[in-house]
């Protein structure tokens, strides 16, 4: 009992430290990816001075998360004359706390068992229980996702009605309108890989992949629909009318500043790291390396590869980073790619594109899955 | 009662897209297009990693751009005679012909010196209201104030240290320049 509180309660602090982590290095990866895109160098400008000395640590504009951080945690927390003083303060939390608890379903590393990584006293305590490396082990992990996510757009409509605001009011209407219509989109498109997976707990999901295939392989229709319905659902471009610059100021957030600003700002970068998650566990394989089993590396040819347990945790680990890092890069690619649609055309794709096409997915998937059981 | 038009008229305009099939399905486009993109993305990076530049921007201030005309605009520059003393008689020319108001000139007298009597105790410009328009340059009578090719060195956190002093202007020595020898030849030696 008290081994697995203390495992879970390091898993949360892990869990926090990585969204936060790749959110910060994924703004950097938004600046610098854009920059050498257009033949710009990008923000190198924030650095840290080491004491006492001249040293100036730029390394390559990484310390500009931090400087935005202090940024607007040290802003005026300007208000508007009228608003609506508890769902105002209210929305940034609503949007920010849902991309954070998504993660909770979504298994970031192999199964851990503490009695074989210490000796002596340690041993003993864990005895030889396994956790696997989740902080939520549930049956009903894609359905979490799909309901807590929904709770995000409850945020950015408070945040939109409350700031009395036009601009905040039209942004908070198309967030609800398009969020609404894509998790429509998404939602079948999960469905199809719940039926083809035959789970809905995405660790089972990531071990069935081991033992067969990667699920874009299974499912590729349902991966372009996947990932263009979760881009949409966290409003970047080309799917950012709830906050285009060039019509609506910024948006369901025009009126918000400081700190309260950064929560939405840093909830959408959250959201691309889950949103990689997310991808990499349902279609890449998630945080199994190739070949990798619990005891060690096992080639098809018939070597095999013993490795110590602790290593193998590692190896899962760092491939769960690298794979969301790649996905995460390839999300900011997209923004960087594709100009923004008109609203017409918006909803144009969500209901009479993503939708029909999501459902024939579904159902030609359940027949397969029937003709093959 | 006037008629509303119906509201579902399809306009036709003159450039209007008539995509084909493979482009309305516009997967394949997108991923022509994010091809472009990384395919820059890997030219511009793989030229970092191996040393060169990747970008087409210089980086100011530390990087001067190879491109500036010899006839820029730039720093101001104040003549000096070789004793170091500014050439600048003080007459305020520059100054009222300035169409940004950014010089600003106070003179002092010194007769004991019955050619120069009179010359600047504080010559400054304000670099954060200069247009590098160069009338300053035309208006001088006495060839005192020119200016060089390279920018003024602005960037810095503090608004007041873009005011030019007299001591960061004057950087001509005329000794070491062959075009305007000092002092000058006698009429009878000039060329014709």
């Amino acid at each position: 009992m008290i081994a697995s509180l203390l495992v879970h309660g390091l898993y949360m602090l892990y869990a926090v430290g990585f969204l936060l982590g790749f959110a910060t290095i994924f703004t950097w990866v938004e600046r610098k990816q854009s920059a050498v895109m257009s033949d710009r160098i990008g923000a190198n400008r924030a650095y840290i001075r080491i004491p006492y000395t001249q040293i100036k640590l730029v390394a390559w504009g990484l310390f500009h998360g931090l400087a935005d951080g202090a940024k607007m945690i040290l802003k005026e927390n300007f208000t508007p004359a009228t608003y609506d003083r508890f769902c105002y303060h209210l929305a940034p939390w609503l949007t920010a706390v849902p991309v954070l608890l998504v993660f909770a379903v979504v298994p970031f590393g192999g199964p851990i068992q503490p009695g074989l990584l210490f000796g002596g006293a340690m041993q003993g305590f864990f005895g030889d229980a396994r956790y696997p490396m989740q902080i939520a082990q549930m049956d009903a992990g894609v359905l979490v996702v799909l309901a807590v996510s929904g709770i995000g757009i409850l945020g950015t409509m408070l945040a939109g009605w409350s700031s009395n605001n036009k601009f905040s009011m039209l942004g908070g209407a198309r967030a609800a309108s398009q969020m609404i219509s894509y998790e429509l989109a998404m939602g079948l498109a999960l469905i199809a890989m719940v039926v083809s997976f035959g789970t809905l707990d995405l660790d089972v999901m990531v071990q069935w992949q081991r033992q067969h295939v990667w699920g874009i392989f299974v499912q590729p229709l349902g991966f372009l629909l996947f990932l263009t319905a979760a881009i949409a659902e966290n409003k970047r471009v080309p799917f950012d009318l709830p906050e285009c610059e060039s019509e609506l100021v910024a948006g369901y957030f025009t009126e918000y500043t400081s700190m309260k600003m950064g929560l939405f700002f840093l909830s959408e970068f959250i959201e691309i790291v889950v949103i990689s998650a997310l991808l990499v566990t349902l279609f890449f394989g998630g945080y199994a390396v190739p070949f990798l089993g619990p005891e060690g590396f096992v080639f098809p040819g018939g070597g095999t590869w013993h490795l110590p347990h602790g290593l193998v945790v590692v190896l899962q680990v760092l491939c769960f980073w690298i794979k969301v890092f790649i996905a995460g890069c390839f999300q900011i690619g997209i923004r960087w790619t594709l100009p923004r649609f008109r609203f017409d055309q918006l909803m144009d794709l969500g209901w009479k594109g993503l939708l029909p096409l999501a459902t024939l997915n579904l159902v030609i998937t359940a027949f397969v899955v029937w003709w093959l059981t | 009662m006037s008629k509303v038009p119906h509201r579902n008229v399809k306009w036709k305009y003159w450039n209007e897209p008539e995509p084909s099939w493979y482009e309305r399905v516009f997967v394949f486009e997108v991923v022509r297009g994010l091809s472009i993109t990384m395919g820059v993305f890997a030219r511009n990076m793989w030229k970092w990693v191996t040393g060169r530049k990747g970008a087409l921007t210089a980086y100011y201030p530390e990087e001067v751009r190879a491109d500036y005309s010899p006839n820029n605009r730039g720093r101001h520059v104040l003549t000096q005679r070789p004793d170091g003393s500014p050439q600048c008689v003080a007459c305020n020319l520059c100054a009222t012909v300035c169409p940004a108001f950014c010089i600003e000139i106070v003179a002092k007298a010194d007769f004991a010196d019955p050619a120069h009597p009179k010359s600047p105790a504080r010559f400054e410009i304000d670099y954060s209201r200069c247009i590098f328009c160069g009338f300053c340059v035309e208006a001088c009578p006495e060839d005192a104030i020119r200016m060089a090719k390279e920018v003024p060195a602005l960037p810095g956190f503090d608004r007041h240290a873009m005011w030019g002093r007299i001591d960061m202007l004057k950087g001509w020595q005329p000794a070491h320049d062959p075009k305007k020898p000092y002092p000058p030849k006698p009429a009878a030696e000039r060329a014709p």
